[in-house]
This record gives C-alpha cells, sequence and structure tokens, in this order.
C-alpha cells in the first residue's frame, strides 16, 4: 500500500512538449513501473504528436478517455498553468500534481475555488511531487535516493524533502510514499489531508512531517495528530533564524494573530505529542527513535 | 514589489477612493511648488520611503506657511530615516510627498492580504488607526473586524457596511465605507496586490472618509501582467545586494551575521541557516541558487556573498537531485579561483554524482574544508572562523560549544 499513487496509477504530462516536462517524463518513465504508467500528454497544439511514442492528446478529457489516465502531471509555464489544474479538476481527474512555481496567487485562489465541490485532488504548486518508492514517481526528485519501507514523509519543501528520504535511507529505513505538498500560500493538500492518508495506510509505520514559517498549516495538522493520529510522528520546522517581515514563505503574519514563525509551530507541535527536532540533520535519527518504542 | 504612498495613492484614485490632494516632489524647488499649487494654510511633508513608521522617526511633519514646508522638506530630503522597519542604519529619503493637511477626527484601519487558511482575500478593519496593527491583532484582537471574500462573488455591500458601523463609522457616512472597501477590493484584485493597507483611513470633521496613507504590495509572480506597476519600481529602496541577485535569479537576502551561505531550495537554505545558529554561528544572508545553477551563477552568487565585507566564512550546501554534485562543484572552484577566495569555504554535498563532485574539490588544490552532513558542515564553519581570530574572547559563544559535546554524547 501507499498513499496517492501506485503502480496501477496511469499519468498525463500537461506541458508534455516543454524542456522541463519532456525531462521529468523521462525520468518518471525510467523509474521503477514508469513505463507502464506514463500514457499520455496534453498539448493543445501538438494532438496527433507524440514524445518518445507517449501519445500527445489536445484536451485532458481526450487524453483520459483515450488512455484512462486518471492523474496528471503539471509542468505548464506560471501565466497558464492554473487553467491547467481546472482543465484536469473539470475533466473529473483523481489527483493532479502541480510542479509549476510561479503562479499568481490570485490565479490560485480562483482556482481553489473551482474546485470545490469537485472531486479531483491537488498536490502543489510549487512542489516536487509524489513517490511511492520501488513503484512510481510523479515530479522532479531524484528517485534513487528512496527506497521502499514504513515512513510516510510530507513537505512543503523539495530539497529538504530529499534531505529528509537520504537521512532515512541511510539509516535503513524506506519510506512507503514521498508528498511534496508545496511552498506556495494557497494550495492543494495541506499537511493534515496528507496526515489522514498515512493515517489510514497499513504499509505507513510513522510520518515525518517538514514544515517551514508563514502560515498555520503545521499548527492545525499538530492539533489533529493530538486526537486522532494511531502513529508517531516526528517535525522539523525552517526558518528559526529567518528576519520577519522577509518572504522566505513569510505572508500574513497578522492574521493568524502571531501564528506562523518556526518557534510557535515547534511548541504547538511538540504539545501535540509530536517529536520535534531543532536539527535538520537529526531528522532521520529522531524518527528512528519514536519507532524504537 | 512595494511601491511609494504617493504611487500606492495615485492607483486608489483611479479605484475611486478618496485621497488628500497632493504632489511628489524630488526637491526642496518642487515641495515648494507643490504647496503654492495646492494652496490652503497647512501642508503635510511626507518622506517616502517604503518602510513603515514614518511618522514615528521623524518623517512626516505639518507646515503652516509655504516658508514652513521649504524648511521641512530641506531637512527631510536626504535624511537617513530610521523606522522599526529600516533596521538600525535607517533609510535615505530621496522622494517627499506634499499633501494639503486634513481635519481629522477618527483614525481607523483598513487592510487587506490573502488569508492562507481559507485561501480568501480578508478584509480587515479597526477602530485602532495610525497604529502598529500586528500590536493591535497581539493585543485586542476583538478589534480587528474581518470579512473573507468570496473570489466571485466579491465584497457583498451587507458585509461592507457592517464593517464600516463595527469600526464607528458615523451613520451618515456609512455609504463613503462601503465604497472604499468595495473599491480598495477591486484594486487589490485587479493589480494583483498580496498587501493593501490605509493605515490611517480618517472620517473629517465633516464625516467625509478619507484614505490618508496607502500601501500596496504586489504579488512578485503576477508582475508579468502589470508593466505599469512595474514601471514603479524604485530601486533605490532595495538591497542592493537583492537586486543584483535577482538579475542572475538568484533568491538572496541579507541578514546580520558573518557566514555567508548557498544552498540549493529555499527550505534547505531556512534549514542551513538555522543549523548554523544551532551551532554557535550567526547566518551572513538566505541565498538559494535554485534548481539549475550554472558555473556563471555560481560565481555570481560568491560575488555577492563576499561583497558583503562582514563575512567571514562560506558554507555552501548541496543536496543534488536534478542537479549533480559535480557541476556544482565545477562552478563553487571556478567561483573561488575567479574570486581569489580569501575566507574559509566549507562545502556539504549530498545526491547525485557526490563522490564526483567531491573529488572535483579535493584536485582543485583548494584550501576547501569537506563536510558529511549538515551539522558537520555547520560545527566546521563555525570552527573555521573561530579559529581565525587571533585573540578569541569566547565567552558569548561559550553556550553552543557545551550544547555540541551534551548532544555529541547522547548519540553514543
Amino acid at each position: 500500500m501507499s498513499i496517492l499513487i501506485d503502480k496501477n496509477t496511469r499519468v498525463m504530462t500537461q506541458g508534455i512538449t516543454g524542456k522541463t516536462g519532456m525531462f521529468h517524463t523521462q525520468t518518471g518513465r525510467a523509474y521503477a513501473n514508469g513505463k507502464a504508467c506514463y500514457v499520455a500528454g496534453v498539448n493543445p497544439k501538438k494532438a496527433g504528436e507524440n514524445f518518445e511514442g507517449i501519445p500527445i492528446f489536445g484536451t485532458v478529457k481526450d487524453a483520459k478517455a483515450q488512455t484512462g489516465a486518471n492523474v496528471s502531471v503539471i509542468y505548464v509555464p506560471p501565466p497558464f498553468a492554473a487553467s491547467a489544474i481546472d482543465e484536469a479538476v473539470d475533466a473529473d481527474l483523481d489527483l493532479v500534481i502541480c510542479i509549476t512555481e510561479g503562479i499568481p496567487v490570485r490565479d490560485m485562489i480562483r482556482t481553489k475555488h473551482r474546485m470545490k465541490g469537485k472531486r479531483t485532488l491537488l498536490v502543489g504548486p510549487n512542489c516536487p511531487g509524489v513517490i511511492t518508492p520501488d513503484q512510481l514517481k510523479i515530479g522532479i526528485m531524484p528517485g534513487h535516493i528512496h527506497k521502499r519501507g514504513p515512513i510516510g514523509v510530507v513537505s512543503r519543501s523539495g530539497t529538504l524533502t530529499y534531505e529528509a528520504v537520504g537521512q532515512l535511507t541511510e539509516l535503513g529505513l524506506g519510506q512507503s510514499s514521498c508528498v511534496g505538498i508545496g511552498g506556495d500560500p494557497v494550495n492543494g493538500l495541506k499537511h493534515i489531508d496528507v496526515m489522514k492518508m498515512f493515517n489510514d495506510d497499513p504499509q505507513t509505520e510513522a510520518v515525518i512531517m517538514v514544515g517551514e514559517i508563514g502560515g498555520s498549516d503545521e499548527e492545525t495538522a499538530a492539533q489533529w495528530v493530538k486526537t486522532h493520529m494511531k502513529k508517531p510522528v516526528v517535525g522539523f520546522i525552517a526558518g528559526i533564524t529567518a528576519p520577519p517581515g522577509k518572504r522566505m514563505g513569510h505572508a500574513g503574519a497578522i492574521i493568524s494573530g502571531g501564528k506562523g514563525t518556526a518557534q510557535e509551530k515547534l511548541a504547538v507541535m511538540e504539545e501535540c505529542g509530536i517529536k520535534v527536532t531543532r536539527n535538520p540533520a537529526e531528522m532521520g535519527k529522531t524518527l528512528k527513535s519514536v519507532l524504537k518504542k | 514589489m512595494k511601491i511609494h504612498e504617493y504611487q500606492g495613492k495615485e492607483i486608489f484614485r483611479k479605484y475611486g477612493l478618496p485621497t488628500p490632494r497632493g504632489f511628489a516632489a524630488f526637491n526642496v524647488d518642487e515641495a515648494v511648488a507643490a504647496a503654492n499649487k495646492l494652496g490652503g494654510k497647512v501642508w503635510v511633508v511626507k518622506a517616502q520611503i517604503h518602510a513603515g513608521g514614518r511618522g514615528k522617526g521623524g518623517g512626516v511633519k505639518v507646515a503652516k506657511s509655504v516658508e514652513e514646508v521649504r524648511k521641512l522638506a530641506s531637512s527631510i530630503l536626504g535624511m537617513q530615516l530610521k523606522t522599526h522597519q529600516t533596521g538600525p542604519e535607517g533609510q535615505k529619503v530621496r522622494r517627499l510627498l506634499v499633501e494639503e493637511g486634513a481635519d481629522i477626527k477618527k483614525e481607523l484601519y483598513v487592510g487587506m492580504v490573502v488569508d492562507r487558511g481559507t485561501q480568501k482575500v480578508v478584509l480587515m478593519a479597526s477602530s485602532e488607526g495610525g497604529m502598529d496593527i500586528e500590536e493591535v491583532a497581539a493585543k485586542t484582537p476583538q478589534k480587528i473586524h474581518k470579512v473573507f471574500i468570496d473570489p466571485v462573488q466579491g465584497l457583498s455591500d451587507a458585509d461592507a457596511d457592517e464593517v464600516a458601523l463595527a469600526i464607528g463609522i458615523p451613520q451618515e457616512s456609512v455609504a463613503q465605507g462601503r465604497a472604499i472597501f468595495k473599491g480598495l477590493y477591486k484594486c487589490f484584485d485587479e493589480t494583483d496586490a498580496s498587501l493593501a493597507e490605509i493605515n490611517p483611513l480618517i472620517v473629517t470633521g465633516k464625516n467625509q472618509v478619507v484614505a490618508l496613507d496607502a500601501k500596496l504590495n504586489f504579488d512578485d509572480n503576477a508582475l508579468f501582467r502589470h508593466p505599469d506597476i512595474v514601471a514603479m519600481r524604485d530601486l533605490d529602496e532595495e538591497d542592493p545586494f537583492e537586486i543584483e541577485a535577482s538579475k542572475y535569479e538568484l533568491n538572496y537576502i541579507s541578514l546580520d551575521g558573518n557566514i555567508a551561505c548557498m544552498v540549493n531550495g529555499a527550505g534547505l537554505a531556512m534549514a542551513t541557516m538555522d543549523t548554523i545558529k544551532l551551532f554557535g554561528g550567526s547566518p551572513a544572508n538566505f541565498l538559494d541558487v535554485g534548481g539549475s545553477a550554472t558555473a556563471e551563477r555560481v560565481t555570481a552568487a560568491f560575488k555577492i556573498m563576499l561583497s558583503n565585507k562582514k563575512v567571514k566564512a562560506i558554507l555552501v550546501n548541496i543536496f543534488g537531485g536534478i542537479m549533480k554534485c559535480d557541476t556544482i562543484a565545477a562552478g563553487v572552484v571556478a567561483a573561488a579561483r575567479e574570486v581569489k577566495l580569501s575566507v574559509p569555504l566549507v562545502v556539504r554535498m549530498k545526491g547525485t554524482n557526490e563522490d564526483l563532485g567531491k573529488k572535483i574539490l579535493k584536485d582543485s588544490g583548494l584550501p576547501i574544508i569537506s563536510a558529511d552532513n549538515m551539522a558537520d558542515a555547520a560545527k566546521k564553519v563555525v570552527g573555521a572562523i573561530q579559529k581565525k581570530k587571533p585573540k578569541p574572547k569566547p565567552k558569548p559563544k561559550k553556550k553552543a560549544p557545551v550544547k555540541k559535546t551534551k548532544k555529541a554524547k547522547k548519540k553514543k
């Protein structure tokens, strides 16, 4: 088991003909069951063509109808990325993973509003993607650092997620699934949503939650963990040294009434029974320590 | 992106928000001409810098004669204005706004930001205008009234009226308040703002509601569709290091410490800064080289880091995923040679082609200190600085080494 994606997932790449879309479709296809999983590409101007044997369709709807693809990954440039998400949501896909960085917040507010009542889940934007080790990789993460196993990883960051995964793998601890939810203020799945999925996933035995300054998503997830989570959770928050008011992921401190600092998040997480570390080099070790019990 | 108050008011006027009459002035003569053009008996001379708290810092003064306008303009222009947002060195004043004086009966606060929790724009208003709103939020949160705005319907009349009354706009002026709130939302939405603030929004003796201040920040990701707003950018107000970095698509922020760091990825960059601090050091900057760092960009990053004279050592932390460690290593070696590096350099590399990268660093013959993990890297870079000091006075830094040994013991 795993969450969100596995070897039975069928993927279409929106923006398959761009440089990034091409490259990461190739690396995704080269990883584990990728060859069978990547089944379609979308580009309205290149319908009927193919990318290294992957058929290209003019719309998401066509790609879904013709290939049975149920998940989309988006590498479309920022000005058009929100409409690409809208199209995938309208086509009723199970999941959209938006890698694109730099989408205007106003576009995402409208897209999120449109998604209300729809069944499609969104991961991202501005995220590394999702990987279920030894099964399927959708996104820009390096596949080879991962290893199949019982640890769930959820994070707002890219390379910091790889750091956590790298430490786990070095300690011999594999991962069930790793989900990068992205660093944008308006995004799809939050820590809490992914946490719920890991809680229900029989393969997952413990979870690493990696957060950063800004917003209060980590606190919300922590409160849920306190009352509902059946598995141990460890956490790290980046940005203890980040100055207030500077954009390093920090926005709208006033709205959460003092929430949003790393200290505040760490305090709430600790209060809720999450074992936190302030040393990012010890994320893996910290997780191992909760497993021993 | 930030703009000045006078530019914000120009935008406000396009959306029908009432503001005092006023003109921007870049020198004393222009300030005097502005006062003459405005006429009347009372003028306000306002320093235009991007930071808040200008009034408290002495950057906003009232003049009762044109001669006084001249005096105030010459004293404010060129001053280093220090506010709680500028840092101790202050910000040099290069522009003024000369406005007609206002008859203030009541000072209110109105702001708009994107609320991450609800993923909507939120209108916030308070009867406590003119004050630091974060302080109001912390001490008396009940005095802040919020409306979360539906992105399709916009701000409704009923919600706008309710907020107007709640913050003490008199009944006869509620329609004015409504028009201001709705205009502000339209402005926020259409300009892709990330923050809009009127502090204070005033009620005059004649019960007119007027925006006495204007603060607008914009979503950098949306600037591509607003060339008119990009034209308002004032580079004098921005950190020169950050401007230089942005030319190379490097994400750089100056900090107070003396250990420069270059990292790939924003989260890992923050975590690296945190680790430096954890081991008793202090980061000089935040620098994310991004996902596709070329030798040219790494060199640019080194130059920018080293142009900060406080820097005593550099820490490079790379988790090679798509970006390969050997590429980065070659970039680091080229950069170190080109800038004739004279401070200790600690490099930690992990991931794709790690061994190849380490070999390139080793074979370069440069005195590069290699580290195995983030903690090791932080310890080494902090140690390198302490070693360099001829007469160490380690008293204030004692705390960290004690922590270290404790942790080391725990591990075993």
